[in-house]
């Protein structure tokens, strides 16, 4: 990974994702487990420079002290042949648990159907900060192909004192280690029956060559997808255990409100019915999901709750907190050259503002969980992204060793950057607690559009300078609030100023998909495209002009010839725009073609082409599933996504009233991927999305002349704009 | 609480429950049937979708005493002696699914299309979709799931003539 990309993630991670690990992660009961285990081979993967120790920044340990021993992953193989992978990550729709799988069975060279993953259970699996950042490709996947390599060398050592013969003359195949000339072949179950074997291996054990590949690489499909079209697989919110009690919390009716007075006689009336009121949270859970609801719609709750500001006074609030100074951020800022002189050697000048609104997740199953207490010990099943984070969360919030604490999750219906927190997690603890039986508490739609937490919303300043034959000189971006997160251009700019201005947020707001790259891209792409509209230069050729990275320029290279960039009319009811960028690790660029109806002002995204490259690819059908995802749900983004607010109060907290993509806003979708064999394998779930907005606008304005520089661009569709723009032409 | 007597893939089940109570309450907590999701309880999303006498319908707004009497399929009975229907099995090789959550409801509602219009046109495929979400955006892959079906329909009917 460049020096870069670990800059970045820390620079991002360190405003919405990371949320401080342990100081101290005591990892020896790995010991303890392998106890538990019947017996077989465990191959445990040592980190060489443990995650905690690198990102929790320096200082906390003498200079020169061994750095602790972290282990990023586990792998068993039983006494039957079965093999077992352990790691922290979770599967939230993004295919690891396919992906992964893949390259365990390349380096065992075993079938992808004798291999099970247990992901994200923290009795079980190895400590891990979180699924986030695309870090799974880069940073899991080559851990568990080194977990993999190590154990089939074992293997072959174990084959060879069996056999009598030299380690090479065995080769291993389809799960079985064999002596060719003999003909004589021995199972994974056969050597190691009777083993109690236990390996620690480092980064530095030999891997494949990409080049050599025959299961990673190639098209597999989602190896639990029989349990997902049949309906069986239990996601969270379907667990049931025996005596399980349905819970349900009572809400505050807007955000920041202290509970006055509680009255729950009625609610507590109810046979079975158990009401918690511990401080400002209150829920009941009950033997029925109804009578829960029931309960909690009778308890009369009077709040208290503060004057909070309105989605419609947002931007001017996010400028005006920033100009009262708020201190951070410096470690996203970057300067080089001098603005005021490459603006003093620009040809023209440029300034443009640019607005992100706050958007939900919405993932199709709302957060749930399901608590139970045994013992003195929590077992919660919850759908989140940090199941360790999620059992610190628990055990602070309830004050227990999170030696007392499991955390399971089962594969979960999406995330999308938006659970990584434990709130259900928590509330459905508080309840079991109380009741003595467990109970499960799955959010409404409405309480998940609402209680859950927002990408944050934001306003971006851009200040540039082109000569007449496209070079930018200078780049100033101020970015209020939306993050960091591919802040800095991957353009060869001589002179800029970056900076980010952390705000107060009124919302809740945390991790999304790409986080702020698609502010940040959308802001840059449009500007850039605004520049050559005013040098009548074509939008790709600018972008080239300004290039100097070949990654990037290949892809939008490649973008640009699939679409067929400058080959087609443009006209008032049908534009083409392109855009690019870079962030984890993946480069994108994105040429979409709209068809604008200018009497009802209805736009439709009618082909999109996006060219991806994130190093070696691992699964080209599933990489391509990422990409599209990406692509569709950043149409909402773009043109319709934005949860309006008033007074602490969500005012479209449903699918009725927040318009996500459906069907028919699909566009005619091209993927082209960049396989670059000679490069390791970069995340691919969240940077396809960036490029999508910034092409949409520049396609609107090549039809209609009309610049859109908010998000989302058309929530009621461009007839306003279109209308005023024909005004002005009068 | 009142007895109901629901056909549910072709089998009679009796459950105790307020006959106001969702078709959907019904099918998950009480049938621990749980192919079925909630997504919205607005109708809205589609991810609750079953079939009633064919139709699909949104099982979160059904009371489940006016499904009494009426024959009710849900995803658990797709599958036909453990084998996958071929639009299952389209799903899945179509890669036709991220998380997953959504995909019991788009089946139901596919299959509500398939069976009436065996070879629809890409207008009425997202017609019939329409109220169905997806938020990983698998879209394209569903409906190219759909016209799998809709194609071997076109063949086999030509094998026939």
């Amino acid at each position: 990974m460049s020096d870069r990309l670990a800059d970045e993630i820390l620079l991002e991670a360190e405003r919405y994702e990371l949320q401080e690990g342990p100081l101290y992660n005591f990892e020896l009961a790995r010991r303890e487990f392998f106890k538990a285990l019947s017996g077989g081979i465990l191959v445990a993967c040592a980190l060489a420079r443990p995650l905690l120790a690198q990102e929790s920044g320096g200082g906390r340990r003498p200079a020169g002290a061994p750095a602790p021993q972290e282990i990023g992953a586990w792998l068993h193989i039983a006494e039957d042949g079965a093999v077992t992978v352990y790691t922290g990550k979770v599967e939230v729709g993004q295919e690891i648990r396919t992906s992964l799988t893949q390259v365990v069975a390349e380096e065992l060279r075993a079938p992808i159907s004798s291999i099970r993953l247990v992901m994200g259970d923290t009795d079980l699996t190895p400590y891990d900060m979180g699924t986030f950042g695309s870090m799974t490709t880069p940073r899991m996947s080559p851990q568990l192909r080194k977990a993999a390599a190590a154990a089939r060398e074992l293997l072959i050592e174990l084959a060879a004192e069996q056999l009598k013969v030299e380690p090479g003359a065995l080769a291993v195949l389809d799960g079985k280690v064999a002596h060719a000339p003999t003909k004589r072949t021995l199972s994974f179950g056969q050597l190691t029956r009777g083993q109690k074997l236990m390996k620690t291996i480092g980064e530095n054990a030999p891997l494949t060559p990409v080049k050599d590949w025959k299961i990673a690489g190639t098209t597999i499909h989602k190896v639990n997808g029989r349990e997902i079209v049949t309906g069986k697989h239990r996601y969270t919110s379907d667990i049931k255990l025996p005596g399980m009690l349905y819970g349900k919390i009572v809400r505050a009716p807007a955000f920041d409100s202290a509970l006055v007075s509680v009255d729950a006689r009625e609610a507590e009336k109810s046979e079975g019915v158990i009401v918690v009121r511990d401080g400002d949270f209150i829920g009941v859970a009950a033997p029925s999901a109804r009578r829960a609801s029931q309960a909690a719609a009778a308890i009369r709750a009077e709040w208290k709750t503060a004057p909070q500001i309105s989605s419609s006074e947002l931007f001017d609030y996010m400028k005006k907190q920033a100009a009262d100074g708020q201190p951070g951020g410096s470690r996203s800022n970057y300067s080089a050259g001098s603005v005021a002189e490459g603006l003093a050697s620009a040809a023209h000048k440029l300034e443009r503002a640019y607005t992100i609104a706050y958007i939900a997740h919405a993932p199709m199953e709302p957060r749930a969980a399901v608590a139970e207490w045994k013992d003195g010990k929590l077992t919660v099943w919850t759908g989140t992204q940090r199941p360790f984070g999620v059992r610190g969360e628990l055990a602070t919030a309830f004050r227990i060793p999170e030696a007392q604490v499991r955390v399971i999750v089962p594969d979960t219906g999406s995330g999308y950057g938006g659970k990584h927190t434990g709130e259900v997690a928590v509330e459905a603890a508080r309840l079991a607690k109380a009741a003595g039986k467990p109970v499960k508490v799955v959010w409404s739609r409405e309480e998940e559009f609402t209680w859950a937490y927002f990408r944050p919303a934001g306003v971006i300043e851009v200040k540039s300078g082109v000569r007449g034959d496209g070079a930018i000189t200078a780049w100033e971006f101020h970015n209020y609030n939306s993050g960091a997160s591919a802040i800095r251009p991957i353009y060869a700019f001589a002179n800029q100023e970056i900076r980010f201005h952390p705000v107060r947020s009124p919302l809740r707001q945390g991790s999304y998909r790409g986080l702020a790259a698609t502010a940040n891209h959308f802001a840059r792409e449009v500007h850039i495209d605004e520049l050559a509209e005013i040098i009548s230069m074509d939008p790709l050729e600018i972008r080239l002009k300004n290039l100097k990275d070949e990654r990037m320029r290949a892809v939008l290279e490649a973008a640009a010839r699939a679409f067929g960039w400058g080959k087609a009319q443009r006209s008032a009811e049908r534009g083409f725009g392109i855009a690019g960028g870079f962030e984890k690790g993946g480069y994108v660029a994105t040429c979409a073609e709209v068809s604008v109806d200018r009497a009802s002002g209805k736009v439709k995204i009618a082909r999109v082409v996006t060219a991806f490259e994130c190093g070696a690819v691992v699964n080209p059908d599933g990489l391509k599933n990422q990409i599209e995802g990406a692509i569709i749900q950043g149409i909402g983004g773009a043109l319709f996504e934005a949860i309006e607010f008033a007074n602490g109060r969500v005012l479209n907290p449903r699918f009725s009233r927040y318009r996500v993509p459906r069907f028919s806003d699909l566009p005619v979708l091209e993927t082209v991927l960049v396989d670059r064999k000679d490069l390791p394998s970069a995340g691919a779930g969240e940077t396809p999305i960036v490029a999508l907005a910034p092409a949409v606008s520049n396609a609107i304005f090549n039809a209609t002349g009309i610049r859109l520089r908010s998000l989302p661009m058309i929530p009621s569709g461009l007839k306003p704009e279109l209308t005023s723009e024909e005004n002005k032409s009068k | 609480m009142k007895a109901l007597e629901l056909q549910i893939n072709g089998k009679k089940y009796r459950v105790e429950t307020e006959p106001d109570s969702s078709l959907l309450a019904v099918l998950r907590d009480d049938l621990d049937m749980t192919g079925t999701k909630y997504g919205c309880g607005e109708g809205q999303c589609g991810a609750c979708t079953v079939l009633i006498d064919g139709n699909p319908v949104r099982s979160c707004l059904v009371e489940a005493g006016n499904a009494a009497g009426k024959q009710i399929t849900t995803i658990e009975g797709i599958e036909q002696n453990g084998r996958l229907h071929p639009l299952q099995q389209a799903f899945i090789e179509a890669g036709a699914m991220q998380c997953g959550y959504c995909i019991p409801g788009m089946i139901m509602s596919a299959q509500g299309l398939l069976k009436k219009n065996p070879r629809p046109t890409e207008q009425e495929i997202i017609r019939a979709m329409e109220g169905n979400i997806c938020r990983c955006g698998t879209h394209p892959r569903i409906a190219e799931a759909i016209r799998r079906i809709a194609r071997s329909s076109g063949a086999r009917k030509g094998g026939a003539r």
